[in-house]
């Protein structure tokens, strides 16, 4: 079988491998790996400082790789290669054969020739390791400079303020990100991020760097104009160099200036040696960008199998969030080719800065630079990939909407080869293709091609080919949800909250036709809680509920219910617990631990519930809307009154909120936790959201889920404190509760919201819709009106009636039999019960 | 033929179940006070989901047919016939049932 030896596992390295396993070629594939762990996201690094922990950056594990019969080796780097034996031995000595190698070794961090750059405090910003030293730097400095204004720098910068150090960056050119900016859109990123607080230092060469331990201060930087700039740490993230020293020493062919020469193939000089990424020189260049890495890789796999693809350069366009600032650039930012015409637009009352460079006859985009406002990246990057003719008046095109209308490109004038989603290189065409093979809605088109599932930045184009495609074929998808119903759930909330509807008749006479089922009822029983929060089992209501709502309890599968009381945060009194167990003992109940943190009591027979609930409220128990697309629980561990490690109180929160989002009807059930640090025991990160103690306050994470389809929660907003916290969730749940589809959990919400997370951030962060205010009242209202239902069900004898087993006998169901396990009652199977039966009668 | 009378419309739920014990058979009572008639009467027994459920399951319309929803697997039985809708093999039992003054009869 061919041997294959991929020498590096970054991102790139990982793709290649991922590749070649998906291809044709039956190989033998060894990876060798430099760092200690295999292949995790580089671009999201700087989240590591936000909450994000390694297993949450890996790309993979070694488990996958056994798994998919790679042969992996970490922590043990390449140290020669023996291009006549055709092997490569590593650090320890170990030998590894190969018939194909590639090179995927990447790229060091720059570090500029500075006496006193090697002290302790001055650290580079590349790999996980890296992050641990800066950290462990950080962790007694106050102040941090990052050497380097361009886009790693920024990165880097970044990193370094949520460390809450105070932050200088200094460059050595004159303006920040000089190769993808103008000096206009430089000057307009450094107001942006300087408003944030970062201090930028430009056109600063270093000289020295002097330890001045025992002072304020552990660094001073001495520059050549005279200046200087005291610190206690630095980071240098002043651009890469290609890690080419094992090709330089095999013989094999570099450039000038570093980076192992390839052709179209991406082979090297030698043509069984392949590079690909960082360390590759293709052209004369060197492409620092992932989406190039991985056409390098696909690339050269195919140089395995018959269909040899070529690499033909890339394109570096790119749009990037630093220090939450929108950064775009395409093409010819700085408009070098001659003639040239350049359209800028300027407004510094809201620091937007956006410009356009034309060709000299003005029919075509050659470059843009957009700082501030990203919202025309995708189609001006549409315009230049695609050559497509610019409008009369190309201006149009960045000017504010009400200067005339934008000419917004429509989808149908993109050509099939046009690429929409550059992180899966995905084309027009292969959408088109996949509604061709008959997926038609957003998350099924998403789910086949990849397409808007890496960055996320190709969302609302995605969703316009899409709909234009839908729109050409003369389809329309059918949303109605259910067939007494032409209307979508958020139409019905909709049409309920304008209409002032209150009854689930009322909305059937004025909107629907016949006389509902099993799935329109309950959805506006929800709807209707949601806006009014009437007592659920009222006489108008109670047809509407599901019998889980109508009982208060969750149907098992012998007829019997659980009973499921809150225990708020996971807290509980030894009284309560004691509660509890004389209750399940009382009525022959079954108790398990749940997941949630509380304690389920298994096989009440219906006519019992009453009476148990009785014993519970009395002890001071309520409801746990285990049976109601409502809140479910809030976990949380012991935070900081007890664990060495805990910075907040988690469990307070965790009970304050519990408590106040209680009762609260939505589209699906919904589920919460509190971690008390960044160790997470309270698994906030899969919940619909969760909140994690900072040293600052709280992070918040949203979109959550594990069960069937376990999904990350994303990180939403950074060190909030406890008021901002809840105005934020507030603001969450009920934008959730009015936009969500029908039993749709808020892990597929957030898939299927156009503009994703950053969307979410504006309505809820900066009021995009105007709403806010409208979701914080709709929230108090709920809150202020919350009842206990068990309470109120056992105070009224009327209701009561509805939990007799018959209404004209005082009997027991004799179909409900139990028998004993381990000590506890369980429902008999079916050949059990026959027989038990029969013994009886 | 014998006719009981069970309980009184007062005992029932409007667009509800609830269940009655005749004869040592559980019988599901519905009472749709907008339809005509107003009451349907079909065996508690979920042949499906195996347990005496059906009395709490929701009623609606599918196809204009008036039917319950079984609450443990959905299934949808027709009040008039008792036919399962999802499912040919299964159906249950239907009763004879009326509402005169005020009493719910049922003739077995």
């Amino acid at each position: 079988m061919l041997k294959v030896v991929v020498v590096g596992n970054g991102m790139v390295g990982h793709h290649y491998v991922e590749q070649l396993t998906a291809s044709s070629v039956e190989a033998h594939i060894t990876v060798i790996g430099g760092e200690t762990r295999p292949a995790y996201d580089r671009v999201h690094l700087s989240e590591y400082f936000a909450g994000r922990t390694p297993e949450d950056l890996a790309l993979t594990t070694r488990e996958h790789y056994v798994e998919i019969g790679v042969d992996a080796h970490f922590g043990d780097p390449v140290a020669k290669i023996d291009r006549d034996s055709k092997t490569v031995i590593t650090e320890n000595g170990r030998s590894f054969a190969y018939d194909k190698l590639v090179l995927a070794t990447g790229s060091y961090p720059f570090v500029p020739p500075v006496p006193g750059n090697d002290q302790d405090p001055c650290v580079v910003y590349r790999t996980i390791d890296d992050l641990g030293n800066i950290k462990a730097q950080a962790d007694n400095a106050k102040v941090g400079v990052v050497v380097g204004g361009g886009l790693l720098g920024l990165e880097a910068a970044n990193a370094v303020q949520n460390l809450g150090l105070q932050t200088h960056v200094v460059e050595f050119a004159p303006g920040l990100m000089g190769v993808q900016l103008d000096a206009g859109g430089s000057g307009m990123l450094r107001r942006k991020i300087e408003a944030l607080g970062v201090k930028v230092h430009t056109s600063k060469a270093t000289e020295v760097i002097e330890s001045t331990e025992g002072a304020d201060s552990r660094l001073l930087m001495k520059f050549a104009d005279g200046g200087s700039l005291a610190t206690d740490m630095i980071v240098f993230s002043a651009g890469i160099r290609p890690y080419d020293q094992l090709a330089r020493d095999a013989d094999i062919k570099v450039g000038e200036r570093g980076g192992i020469e390839v052709d179209y193939h991406c082979k090297t000089s030698d043509s069984d040696i392949f590079a690909i990424g960082e360390c590759a020189l293709f052209g004369g260049r060197i492409f620092g960008l992932v989406a190039p890495g991985y056409r390098m890789a696909e690339a050269a796999v195919s140089q395995l199998t018959n269909d040899k693809q070529s690499f033909q350069g890339a394109d570096m366009s790119t749009k990037l969030k630093l220090l939450g600032v929108d950064v775009g650039s395409i093409g010819d930012a700085h408009g070098q080719e001659e003639g040239s015409i350049a359209y800028t637009f300027s407004d510094e009352r809201i620091d937007v800065y956006k410009r356009l460079i034309v060709s000299a006859d003005g029919k075509k985009l050659l470059g843009a630079v957009l700082v501030g406002d990203c919202s025309d990246y995708d189609t001006l990057l549409q315009y230049y990939l695609n050559g497509i003719d610019l409008p009369a008046d190309p201006e149009t095109l960045i000017l504010p909407y009400n200067a005339g209308e934008a000419p917004a490109l429509g989808a149908a004038a993109l050509p099939a080869t046009a690429t929409i989603c550059s992180c899966h290189n995905v084309t027009k065409g292969d959408i088109v293709d996949a509604m061709d093979a008959g997926f038609y809605s957003l998350g099924d088109i998403k789910g086949e091609t990849k397409a808007s599932t890496g960055c996320g930045g190709c969302a609302a184009l995605l969703k316009n080919i899409v709909d234009d495609q839908l729109e050409t074929r003369g389809l329309e998808v059918d949303k109605s949800i259910c067939e007494h119903f032409a209307y979508t759930r958020q139409e019905l909330f909709h049409l309920i909250k304008v209409g002032s509807i209150k009854t689930f008749d009322e909305l059937l006479e004025k909107h629907g036709k016949g006389r509902g089922c099993d799935i329109c009822k309950p959805a506006a029983g929800s709807i209707l809680a949601s806006l009014w929060n009437d007592y659920v089992l009222d006489e108008k209501h109670v047809g509407l509920q599901d019998t889980n709502d109508t009982f208060l309890a969750n149907m098992q599968k012998n007829g019997t219910y659980s009973v499921v009381p809150r225990v708020a945060g996971g807290e509980i009194t030894p009284d309560k617990l004691i509660v509890l167990g004389e209750v399940a003992k009382k009525y022959n109940l079954y108790t398990k631990i749940t997941g949630g943190q509380r304690i389920d009591l298994f096989g009440a027979r219906v006519q019992h519930l009453p009476a148990i609930w009785k014993e519970l409220v009395e002890a001071g128990f309520e409801t746990g809307h285990a049976y109601g697309k409502a809140l479910r629980t809030v976990k949380s561990c012991v935070g900081s009154t007890w664990c060495r490690y805990g910075v907040q109180d988690s469990v307070a929160m965790a009970l304050y909120i519990e408590n106040r989002y209680k009762g609260l009807r939505a589209p699906h059930k919904f589920k919460s936790a509190v971690s008390g640090c960044t160790r997470e025991c309270a698994e906030a990160q899969s919940k619909d959201f969760g909140v994690i103690a900072t040293e600052n306050g709280w992070n918040l994470f949203v979109g959550g889920n594990g069960g069937m389809k376990p999904r990350h929660a994303e990180l939403f907003a950074t060190d909030l404190d406890d008021e901002t916290l809840i105005k934020y969730i507030d603001r969450f749940l009920m934008f959730y509760v009015r936009t969500a589809d029908r039993l749709q959990r808020t892990s597929v919400w957030m898939s299927n919201l156009e503009g994703g997370l950053e969307y979410l951030q504006q309505v809820v962060i900066e009021d995009s819709l105007g709403i806010a205010a409208e979701l914080d009242a709709q929230m108090d209202n709920i809150v202020g009106t919350y009842q206990c239902e068990w309470k109120t069900t056992i105070e009224n004898p009327e209701r009561m009636k509805r939990f007799e087993q018959f209404v004209n006998a005082d009997a027991e169901d004799d179909q409900i039999v139990f028998v004993q396990e381990r000590g506890q009652p369980r429902p008999a199977t079916e050949e059990e019960r026959i027989k038990l039966l029969a013994e009886t009668a | 033929m014998s006719q009981v009378t069970i309980c009184e419309q007062k005992d029932l739920v409007a667009n509800s179940g609830v269940c009655a014990m005749v004869d040592g058979r559980q019988i599901a009572l519905f009472y749709l006070p907008e339809e005509t008639p107003q009451i349907y009467a079909i065996g508690n027994w979920d042949p499906i989901g195996k347990a005496n459920v059906l009395s709490r399951g929701m009623v609606g319309d599918i196809n204009e047919r008036l039917v319950v929803a079984s609450p443990l697997y959905k299934q949808h039985f027709d009040l008039q016939t008792g036919e399962c809708l999802e499912d040919d093999e299964h159906g249950v039992p239907v009763y004879s049932v009326e509402l005169t003054a005020n009493k719910v009869i049922l003739t077995l």
